[in-house]
């Protein structure tokens, strides 16, 4: 076991330098920071002193490694917009973000799984019918359109909730959260449910399909035949055995959500990372945009070493893969 | 060899088991025909060209639907800030989506399955360079590596065609790989190899026809997903420019009208996307099912 995980980990470590090396030469083709920050007034020998001071004069190599090294000790930079220390952007804004994913999780398996097993059970009943039609329909329809009609119907005809905006934010551990407030929870709302509609219609499906699967196995029959209440074998045999599944795609799929994140952020103005990057790409801050994609990398990595780790854990035939 | 005539009679049986007794996949196939015969035909049928600044008056801006223009044409959907009709705009919008979508799947699948197929037939170090490129790849959610991929590359219809290819590879290599390594098992497979039969040819006289079934299901899939991510990335305004407006652009347009209630030039380029997406989703969840044995044998229960 100890020598998959080191394998694995090694695997992580080459996968994060790759992925940092393209994403720094990448970008580096990118606009020219000393063109954005120069003003009509500076002369050519401000320029070539600016470019100098960024270090940008310096081979591409070079700039590399003095950039892998900051990064190391937490520099990664200072925004050439914000004029701040990049990474302080970054976790300025990262709790937003959490927060709307994670309600937006919460709200997706605590409605998308009980719909998936109501309708893997009574599979041709008309109910059943409607619920994976309505969800079909709603992951068919992209995250931005549904954010749109979400804001005309609640912020703008019926006035209830707010379209944009974090709202109120109260301090807990040292940080602002908006989930501590009704204001803010109100500003949460719409951002929060425009994440979680693909989330439930996903796990309408993953649940209905993985009820549908485990209905026919052996061990339901058998349970049946020896008279267990309907409720029990639900609750005992069918809900344990689809969790399985469920579970490790939601780990996988909080990489998603951040991702997304993005789009609904960008829509309703909610002050997370997702917004950050947008705005930095349309800015061409270079700093936030490589220090954000090398991160968000970095987590991915992260996120597919435990999996694996993980799976390897509960099923031994990968372990012992060669 | 291979027998086209028969293999046609085989889709054509295949075609009629997918569809027969299920309205609600026809009639997703239908919408999805109608949609391609309208952007196939938008410079004909379209009331106006949208891209032409020459017809538009700036009088006729912001007019709702149903509104008389200054030429006495009737607008059916609306125009927009400068003028521009609604419906003609959908139309060339549809045109620019679908394009967009049909091209990078098309070129998507073209790489991956090449790959896949290069991969079963050669093993050893280009197997697991390739592999290795689509581990790297779907351990990403689609949307962040097409940000990235615009933010190194800019804007533009080719740049965001790069992007969308870039996601729609990798699945199909890893299932074409895995396809063709089960059909090489085979033993007329052996015996090409026996009679030194060239790798390109294996590939594609053997492996390609008798391989690809699998990865062909998930082209509906692709192409909405292209069609969405398309949508998605040209209304954060890092998709197609402003001078070609697909879809999500119009309605990114439309978004900052909104609030004053001009709800028609959002709207409906909104509903033509959900419906052409829908459609094909429908018609690709059916092919799915239909090729999933476990369900099939479910449903015979």
């Amino acid at each position: 076991m100890i020598k998959y995980i080191l394998k694995r980990l090694w695997h992580s470590g080459i996968l994060a330098i790759v992925m940092s090396l393209i994403v720094f030469f990448g970008l580096y083709v990118v606009g020219d920071p000393v063109e954005m920050l120069s003003d009509d007034e500076f002369t050519e020998q401000d320029k070539i002193d600016l470019a100098i001071e960024l270090g940008l004069d310096k081979p591409l190599f070079e700039q590399y490694f003095t950039y892998a090294g900051g990064m190391l000790q937490g520099d990664f930079g200072i925004s050439f917009v914000h004029n701040r220390p990049v990474l302080d952007l970054i976790l300025e804004r990262l709790p937003a973000t959490i927060e709307i994913s994670l309600l937006a999780m919460i709200i997706g398996l605590a409605i998308g799984i009980p719909l998936g097993i109501f309708s893997g059970i009574k599979n041709n009943s008309r109910a059943s019918k409607i619920i994976s039609f309505f969800t079909t329909v709603g992951y068919s329809t992209p995250n931005f359109w549904q954010a749109i009609i979400l804001i005309m119907v609640f912020a703008v005809f019926l006035q209830w909730l707010p379209a944009s905006g974090r709202g109120l934010t109260n301090s807990m551990f040292g940080i602002e959260w908006a989930w501590l407030s009704l204001n803010g929870l109100q500003h949460m709302a719409l951002p929060a449910i425009n994440l979680a509609i693909y989330k439930i219609c996903m796990q309408q499906r993953l649940a209905k399909s993985g009820t549908q699967e485990i209905l026919y196995q052996e061990y339901m029959t058998f349970a049946r035949a020896k008279g267990i209440t309907k409720s029990r074998i639900i609750r005992r045999h069918l809900l344990r055995n689809i969790l399985i599944p469920i579970v490790t795609i939601t780990g996988l799929e909080i990489g998603g959500l951040i991702a997304f994140s993005t789009v609904t952020e960008t829509i309703f103005s909610w002050p997370g990372i997702g917004k950050l990057l947008l705005d930095s790409i349309h800015m061409i801050d270079r700093p936030v945009v490589v220090a954000y994609l090398i991160l968000i990398t970095m987590m991915f990595v992260f996120i597919n070493f435990v999996v694996d780790v993980m799976y390897a854990f509960l099923d031994p035939r990968i372990r012992h893969q060669k | 060899m291979i027998d086209y005539k028969k293999k046609l009679a085989t889709l054509r049986l295949q075609t009629k088991s997918i569809f027969s007794g299920h309205p609600i996949a026809i009639a997703g196939l239908i919408g999805f025909i109608i949609f391609v015969l309208i952007a196939l035909l938008a410079p004909w049928i379209a009331p106006q060209n949208p891209y032409d600044l020459m017809v538009l008056d700036i009088m006729d801006g912001l007019l709702p639907p149903l509104s008389k223009l200054g030429n006495g044409t009737t607008s059916w959907l609306g125009t927009d800030a400068v003028g521009r009709d609604i419906l003609s705009a959908v139309m060339y919008g549809l045109r620019l989506s679908l394009f967009v979508a049909f091209v990078a799947t098309t070129v998507g699948f073209l790489i991956g399955v090449f790959l896949g197929l290069l991969a079963a037939v050669k093993g050893g170090w280009v197997e697991s360079v390739i592999m290795r490129a689509v581990d790297l790849k779907v351990s990403f959610p689609g949307i962040l590596l097409a940000l990235m991929m615009l933010a190194i590359f800019g804007t533009g219809v080719d740049k965001i065609i790069y992007a969308l290819i870039i996601g729609v590879w990798a699945s199909k290599a890893r299932l074409t790989r895995s396809s063709a390594l089960s059909e090489m098992q085979k033993e007329y497979i052996d015996a090409a190899r026996i009679s030194a039969i060239p790798n390109w040819r294996i590939m594609l006289k053997f492996l390609l026809p008798n391989s690809i079934a699998p990865v062909l299901v998930m082209v509906p899939m692709s192409l909405s997903g292209c069609i969405g991510a398309e949508a998605t990335l040209s209304f954060l305004g890092v998709g197609v420019p402003i001078t070609e407006p697909s879809l999500g652009l119009l309605i990114a347009n439309g978004n900052d009208y909104l609030l004053s209630g001009k709800w028609w030039i959002s709207l409906f380029p909104g509903l033509v996307l959900v419906s052409l997406v829908l459609c094909i989703n429908v018609v690709a969840d059916r092919i799915r099912e239909h090729n999933n044995p476990f369900l099939k044998s479910m449903n015979m229960q």
